[in-house]
């Protein structure tokens, strides 16, 4: 027998994790995406380094800005949940307690998106 | 027939050999790599809370600075700046090893030492420019 796995399965490409290579493909792409918008946060919050409030208000409602920084926050998230997501599949065996553990991650992945980019709807308006 | 090891009783030794192996600036880096991501998850949580702090008014915004002016508060900021920096540099070591790039022994040993230097000067070169007053130039 040359392999275990049958043609369908094959096919079908999904292997024993049933998502395939899609979950290692997602953090490497918003990996890639994060080089260029880690630029631009390092840029801002050294610029923003002792500024007052007003001058943080008027930076970031500035559309651009906004912009940049609800899309830095909202893939930082979700990069963040597909690395957390890797450690509890790695240490955490006990199934219910994964999946509990893998609902709470999504869970905070979303409400940090909704966070930051509602916080940043305030600021702008 | 042998006896099943799983069934003898003994703590078999679990992968990573993290006791038994010496330390090399790889596996070092590896460890890291997964520290810092986990430490910017804590960031990530800060982010939210700066960002509705401004969102909040001048109010809401001294509340969150009595506590990034706080001397454990700039150390936990210098700690997610060290971390952004070596996740960051270090993450485009892995893209490159995604490639194909750089998987030689020698190669990765010296890109590894390559990425904690490199880190620490930025983070500190961070704090320098903040300190000698030569960042807020967006204010």
């Amino acid at each position: 027998m040359k392999s275990a796995q049958t043609p369908l399965h094959k096919v079908q490409g999904m292997g024993a994790s049933h998502s395939g290579t899609g979950h290692f493909w997602r953090e490497r792409v918003t990996a890639v995406a994060l080089i260029p918008l880690s630029l631009w946060f390092a840029y801002a919050m050294l610029g923003l380094a002792g500024a007052s409030e007003p001058a943080i208000l008027n930076f970031l409602s500035l559309p651009w800005n906004a912009l940049l920084m609800a899309t830095f926050a909202a893939i930082s998230a979700y990069h963040m949940g597909l690395g957390i997501q890797v450690v509890i599949d790695d240490y955490v065996h006990a199934a219910g307690t994964k999946i509990l553990l893998l609902l709470l991650v999504r869970a905070v992945v979303i409400a940090l998106i909704g966070t930051c980019v509602f916080a940043l709807i305030r600021i702008a308006s | 027939m042998a006896e099943n090891p799983q069934r003898s009783g003994h703590a078999r030794p679990l992968s990573p050999h993290l006791t038994i192996w010496r330390w090399q600036v790889t596996m070092l880096s590896s460890i890291m790599h997964r520290a810092t991501g986990m430490a910017l998850s804590g960031g990530a949580i800060v982010l939210a809370w700066w960002l509705v702090s401004v969102s909040n008014g001048s109010e809401g915004y001294d509340s969150f600075m009595v506590y990034a002016a706080m001397p454990l508060g700039l150390l936990v900021l210098f700690g997610f700046t060290w971390s952004f920096a070596f996740h960051f540099c270090n993450g485009i070591r892995h893209l490159a090893w995604d490639l194909g790039y750089g998987f030689n022994k020698h190669t990765a040993s010296k890109t590894g030492f390559l990425v904690f230097a490199l880190s620490f000067l930025i983070a500190i070169a961070a704090f320098a420019l903040v300190w000698t007053g030569n960042a807020g130039y967006l204010q």
